[in-house]
């Protein structure tokens, strides 16, 4: 049941808070360079985003569950349980961002998809 | 036909995959000395913040796991998310990697398989251009 919990947090409000930075950074714009100025630039435009925030949220409810898992289980098992989240992510890209996912794309996705349960199905 | 990566955008991923994987094993190391806190009442979720916030492997990680996230910000302000995501998951092996030879975790050869498979799978992703808006209007 607590690892139910904690994996199911990790995936859905981990991908929900990386689609809305990513929402976010998109009105952002592109950052011209890394110079330490024009990141801070970014990240401070970035702040006045209300998508920006509502992500923060979600991704530390995330990080607390993905500590609660790690002092529980092995790293190389917690990490690829969580590639659930490419499933949640390509869905939600396509529906939430409105981006293009491509079928060469949907197919790495998919690749890397099944790889990641079969590091999951050896656990022992 | 699909634009070669970009050197800014490989930098940004490699970043990303180093960054990430380490931040998690760092945690794990920390987490597993912490025990598995008590979140609830508040009284035992502010004993497990103290806990957890005095362990140096805790702030190693998070120190590791914010340069992943400034990565993932950069790339994410002219990247696709759906393109982001699976080009950054040769991050699994690399954790799987690091579970092994640093924390001495057993990982079976049917992970190690699963492993290649997500290679490829992010050779395939690394295929397609990162920038779908752009690649439909240079294509008109």
């Amino acid at each position: 049941m607590l690892q139910g919990v904690l994996f199911f947090l990790i995936v859905v409000a981990g991908t929900g808070g990386e689609l809305c930075v990513s929402r976010a950074m998109k009105q952002t714009g592109e950052a011209k360079s890394f110079h330490p100025a024009e990141i801070l630039r970014v990240i401070l435009r970035g702040a006045r985003i209300p998508w920006m925030w509502m992500g923060i949220a979600l991704m530390t409810v995330a990080f607390f569950s993905l500590l609660g898992a790690l002092s529980l289980y092995a790293v190389s098992f917690v990490v690829p349980v969580t590639a659930l989240s490419y499933l949640a992510g390509a869905l939600g890209s396509k529906l939430f961002l409105k981006e293009e996912v491509s079928k060469e794309r949907w197919i790495g996705v998919l690749l890397v998809t099944v790889g990641v349960t079969l590091v999951f199905l050896g656990k022992h | 036909m699909a634009r070669p990566l970009h050197l800014r955008t490989v930098l940004l991923i490699a970043v990303m995959v180093i960054a990430g994987p380490l931040g998690n094993a760092l945690l794990s190391k920390g987490m597993k000395q912490v025990g598995m806190p008590a979140f609830w009442p508040i009284g035992g979720l502010l004993h497990a913040a103290a806990l957890i916030l005095s362990n140096k492997f805790v702030w190693l990680g998070i120190a590791s796991l914010l340069t992943f996230f400034i990565a993932n910000l950069l790339v994410l302000s002219y990247a696709d998310y759906s393109f982001v995501q699976p080009a950054s998951s040769a991050a699994y092996g690399v954790v799987a990697l690091l579970g092994y030879f640093l924390l001495g975790e057993h990982v079976s050869l049917l992970r190690w398989a699963g492993i290649a498979v997500i290679c490829v799978g992010v050779l395939v992703v690394g295929r397609t251009n990162p920038r779908t808006e752009t690649a439909s209007l240079t294509s008109v």
